[in-house]
């Protein structure tokens, strides 16, 4: 216990700045190894060579064109799968038949890969955004309904009642009661829903996309220019972090009257 | 209490409630019949099981009677009303609002907004000398406070009825008994007809003009003793012959249950 505690105080010496600073330090050093091993070092040139190529795209001319045409379609998925699956979740939540019929769908979408899916959403929808934004839009809906059917599900009865039995009349209770409690659930989803949309990139972008940070790492491959995969790869999971760190901003913002944190 | 005829403000007629599952009906009460006068207050106290929930869940209105009907001031009790203020076990208070704006809330439903009902829910909060904590929310108060809360919150709804379900039972020894003198100063101050369920048998006691014993399985009225000691009550009253005489005589009563309950 008490070793523990010096251990912990130890610890504290140390700033999460700065721990976030030794993070990125060790990874940087872990790269620059995989640079020099000769079985690893075509996969993983080292920084200087990946930072090159920013410029190179960019003279290419496709560097901006794909991050903007994959936020597009990001955005617009991930928009579109939150505005259906809020309505979708409280109607499973409140509706027995809605759930019993809806829910197998969902469980059973849920586990197929969407890279197995679209050839079939490109013969429907052909190529272009639509099959982009189709995928996309299929993908964060099955989490964030999940996840939103949970929060709704899981509203404290007692709360209801007591709202209730102080005269709150239907509409009262879904704004006052029902809206706030489920907040939290609505946040984890948001954030569960960004980090699918854009693992799914790759599988929307593969619908026969012009642009895209996905769809130019697939034609990368082609040409085995690695260091501009990495690139885009390390551009994808800036996107993703700094939408997360947005949203769990929101959640400590919205949410901190909470008795337990969300993980 | 006795001799004079005084109004019957909850008039409970031959109530009985079945609750069908999978295993069977079972009889959670069975023609209970009882007249609470205006400013009683009466105890029910019984092993669990016996339906003391169930029968205050509906007087609230959120349940319905499987036969029988319960009355308030002679009309027939149909679903929640404002008339009738419920404290719930699990405090219910609404997480997401500050102690204030719980206490506002009940004002809100009756339509006094703004800086009236801010006031006014200050006024509530100095009752259960919680007016420091007006801006915390329900997560940095004990159990104690969080109830006091909740009865603040029942009495800014101004209810004609106070039903009260084992509000201090998740209470410790000393929280509880110091909430009981409470409870009963606030009700001499500003009376309420209040019915207030327990399974602690001094608690009964100490707070009501009756203690209503029920038998469990079906839930029936068992007997009805009268607490004819007068108020102010403190906690020397607990040490006196009659306290003890009724506390003897209902612990026999309702051990006797406890006993039937296990058969």
């Amino acid at each position: 216990m008490q070793k523990n505690g010096k251990r912990d105080s130890q610890n504290n010496k140390i700033s999460s700045p700065m721990w976030l600073f030794l993070s990125f330090m060790t990874a940087m050093v872990l790269w620059y190894i995989l640079s020099i091993i000769p079985a690893t070092s075509r996969a993983f040139p080292n920084v200087i060579i990946v930072l090159e190529n920013i410029k190179i795209m960019i003279d290419r001319g496709v560097l901006f064109k794909d991050i903007g045409s994959s936020l597009i379609s990001v955005s617009a998925g991930y928009g579109l799968g939150f505005i259906i699956a809020l309505p979708v979740a409280i109607l499973m939540a409140w509706y027995r038949p809605i759930r019993n019929i809806i829910d197998p769908w969902i469980q059973f979408v849920r586990n197929i890969p969407p890279l197995a899916y679209v050839p079939l959403i490109v013969i429907a929808a052909g190529v272009g955004r639509k099959p982009q934004i189709i995928v996309i839009t299929i993908a964060t809906f099955l989490v964030m309904c999940v996840t939103i059917y949970q929060g709704v599900k899981n509203v404290d009865e007692t709360l209801i009642k007591a709202a209730r039995v102080l005269g709150a009349k239907d509409k009262d209770i879904f704004i006052r009661v029902i809206a706030p409690a489920t907040l939290p659930f609505i946040l984890t989803a948001l954030r569960l829903g960004s980090s699918v949309a854009l693992t799914t990139l790759i599988a929307a972008e593969s619908t026969g996309a012009f642009a895209g940070l996905g769809m130019r790492i697939r034609s990368l491959n082609n040409s085995f220019e690695s260091a501009p995969m990495l690139l885009y790869i390390i551009l994808i999971g800036i996107l993703g972090i700094s939408i997360e760190k947005l949203i769990r901003f929101l959640e400590s913002r919205l949410t901190s009257w909470q008795e337990k944190r969300e993980i | 209490m006795a001799g004079e005829t005084r109004n019957i403000r909850v008039k409970i007629d031959n109530v009985s409630k079945v609750f069908n599952s999978r295993n069977g009906d079972m009889v959670a009460l069975q023609n209970v019949s009882l007249d609470i006068e205006d400013n009683e207050f009466v105890c029910v106290v019984g092993p669990s099981g016996c339906g003391k929930s169930t029968l205050l869940n509906i007087i609230a209105g959120l349940l319905a009677p499987t036969s029988g009907a319960v009355y308030c001031d002679g009309k027939e009790i149909k679903g929640t009303g404002t008339e009738r203020g419920v404290v719930f076990q699990q405090y219910a208070l609404f997480p997401w609002l500050t102690v204030k704006r719980n206490v506002m809330f009940a004002l809100e439903m009756r339509g006094i907004k703004g800086k009236a009902a801010a006031k006014e829910a200050m006024s509530y909060l100095e009752m259960v000398d919680l007016e420091k904590f007006a801006d915390h929310f329900p997560k940095e108060l004990s159990g104690g406070m969080k109830q006091r809360v909740a009865i603040a919150r029942a009495y800014a709804a101004d209810p004609e009825v106070l039903l009260m379900d084992e509000p201090f039972g998740a209470l410790d020894a000393q929280t509880r008994t110091q909430l009981q003198t409470e409870l009963l100063n606030t009700w001499e101050k500003e009376k309420k007809t209040c019915f207030f369920i327990t399974h602690d048998v001094e608690e009964a006691i100490i707070l009501s003009q009756r203690v209503v014993i029920m038998s469990a399985r079906p839930g029936r009225i068992k007997d009805i003793v009268e607490v004819d000691i007068p108020y102010p009550r403190t906690q020397e009253t607990r040490m006196t012959p009659e306290f003890m005489e009724r506390k003897n005589y209902i612990w026999a009563q309702v051990y006797q249950e406890y006993l039937e309950v296990r058969k």
